[in-house]
């Protein structure tokens, strides 16, 4: 095996027991945490970050380096790290794979993010339905715990940390990060108004660091192998690898571990075995349920940030799903619109009203029940919430209705 | 005013207090503790939860209202929550929350005479590779045909 192959995240991941502390040890599990506690600076950690130029798995894309970088340095001041496995776009189930396999690569991660902000508590704020992966994360941070790999003085340093894992309750807009804080704080999850931006006033009003699960568990592969060895997998900017979720109609739906800026067409009809039961591909959703749809024309696309948005969507939380021929897109439309319009804060009006607003046509059209105008009104309601709203939330309702009122037009006027 | 909570349930909380700095950022866990004795969260649950995190009765309610975890009546002994997201609906699911209806006698958000079902529809369970999928209570099931659902009907007593 070469060196490189160390830096997939799912390289293990065929072995039994791996979310044992003992097997992921063996497999040379926290030995980046104890070259970077033992060899390093909390800066040089920073650095090889930053060189790695690390973007965010959770869907905004965020270099995690310069993340890190905006938190006050050079006082003691108390400061928290929040991972955020609040995974709930829907056909995003990445983290909950990287989770219940391999448990240990997420706290080693979260112990090198600290270690270089000067982080000494962490929370794990895990989606209320994974309950059994959070059962899993708690006996993980139990091990760590007994081994000297969280608690005081981890590896025998003057560095310490403390894990805990804090179970949502069902709410997709605690994803947001502001939206995670407040809930963390005991509150409903309505996003804050930035800045001030986490980095400075975050959890419990101090600076706070927030990142994704798959973010974090890259990070160990980087301080073993160095920035470089992780930008030569995927693309120069835009380095190492991403696990796709892929489900709906094809053959082989799951999780799927390739270079950042693969193709498209090959996740779907190589990776994943094409369409299901020899039918044809209609659309994809390339990037989450908030990435507008591509058709199939469109797919031969390299999945990374940048390519994304130049083809008109966004690679997100890297979920791919596939729409097949036989489904009518007003089924897609009224699945979409439901689960925004159920999933608003209510903080703000465009969003409050104009999903639920969205979601009433679309059931009509569901139910062949359209009036004049109303694919006009979809489409006016979604540019009306695009842009109008506090956190991204307003703009992930607006943008995948847009997207298919464009390219299914005809189907849907046609839907009575 | 008596509130009942067992023993356990007040180490659990007491376990629960000692992970934050501030008490009422335990809210969340600490209603989950209380839902999970009882199968949902009473008057008085949320009533102990405001004095024993030091806030607002109102405070609590506001985010048991919120939360679609949170129960304010019981359910049955078993709540099927049926994903109807997008992925489970392009494999079915639709198909299957009509099949349990009509099996059980009612609707979502409905629980059977005999307390033994409760029946809702919720998005996106991340367990899309399996689509459809539903979750028991807190245990996920997918893959799931109108056979197989009866089946494991039949082993939910």
């Amino acid at each position: 095996m070469n060196r490189e192959d160390e830096l997939f995240l799912t390289r293990d991941f065929g072995l039994d027991h791996l979310h044992r502390l003992e097997t992921y040890v063996s497999r040379g599990g926290y030995r980046a945490a104890a070259k970077a506690l033992k060899t390093m600076t909390p800066d040089a950690v920073l650095e090889e970050v930053k060189a790695a130029n690390l973007r965010g798995r959770g869907g905004a894309g965020f270099p995690a380096g310069i993340k890190w970088g905006f938190v006050p340095r050079g006082t003691d001041a108390l400061r928290y790290l929040c991972v955020n496995a609040d995974e709930g776009e829907p056909g995003t189930f990445k983290d909950r794979f990287l989770m219940s396999h391999n448990p240990h690569l997420l706290l080693e991660g979260a112990i090198l993010a600290s270690y270089a902000v000067g982080i000494r508590t962490a929370y794990v704020y895990i989606r209320g339905e994974y309950e059994s992966i959070a059962r899993r994360l708690e006996t993980a941070v139990s091990e760590a715990r007994a081994s000297g790999w969280l608690g005081d003085h981890i590896a025998g340093t003057g560095f310490g940390l403390e894990v805990f894992v804090h179970r949502g309750a069902g709410a997709y807009i605690c994803g947001e990060e502001t939206a995670l804080l407040e809930s963390l704080e005991g509150k409903r999850g309505h996003p804050r108004l930035k800045p001030p931006f986490p980095a400075s006033i975050g959890l419990f009003r101090c600076p706070t660091v927030i990142n994704n699960v798959e973010t974090l568990c890259h990070i160990p592969g980087i301080i073993r192998h160095g920035a470089e060895a992780f930008l030569k997998r995927g693309l120069p900017r835009d380095g190492g690898t991403r696990i796709f979720s892929v489900s709906g109609a094809v053959a082989r739906p799951g999780c799927y571990e390739l270079p950042t800026g693969s193709s498209l067409r090959e996740l779907i009809y190589e990776r994943a075995g094409g369409v299901r039961d020899g039918r044809k591909l209609k659309a994809v959703i390339p990037g989450g349920l908030s990435a507008p749809m591509l058709t199939e024309n469109e797919i031969d696309v390299r999945m990374d940030g940048d390519s994304l948005v130049e083809a008109g969507s966004m690679l997100g939380s890297g979920a791919v799903i596939v729409i097949d021929d036989e489904t009518p897109m007003t089924l897609v439309l009224e699945k979409i619109t439901k689960f925004y319009a159920h999933e608003s804060c209510g903080q703000c009006t465009p969003c409050r009203v104009g999903t639920a607003w969205m979601a009433r046509i679309a059931a009509r059209l569901r139910a062949g029940r359209r009036r004049n105008g109303d694919v006009d009104t979809l489409h006016r309601l979604a540019s009306g919430i695009k842009g109008r709203t506090l956190c991204p939330m307003g703009d992930a309702a607006a943008l995948p209705v847009l997207a298919l009122v464009a390219k299914f037009r005809d189907e849907l006027e046609r839907s009575s | 005013m008596s509130h009942n909570i067992p023993d356990r349930v007040k180490r659990r909380v007491e376990d629960i207090l000692s992970r934050y700095p501030r008490r009422e950022a335990a809210l969340l866990p600490v209603l989950s503790a209380l839902q999970e004795e009882r199968g949902f969260l009473s008057h008085s649950d949320e009533e102990w939860a405001a004095d024993t995190l030091g806030i607002p009765p109102a405070k609590v309610r506001e985010v048991v209202t919120f939360y679609s975890l949170f129960r304010r009546k019981p359910a049955g002994r078993h709540h099927l929550q049926v994903c109807t997201n997008v992925s489970c609906a392009l494999n079915g699911a639709d198909g299957l929350l009509s099949h349990l209806r009509k099996k059980l006698g009612i609707a979502e958000g409905e629980t059977s005479a005999d307390g033994r079902f409760s029946l809702s529809s919720v998005e996106c369970l991340g367990h899309c590779d399996e689509a459809p999928c539903l979750m028991v209570n807190d245990e996920h099931y997918g893959r799931l045909d109108r056979r197989a659902l009866d089946e494991l009907l039949e082993k939910l007593e």
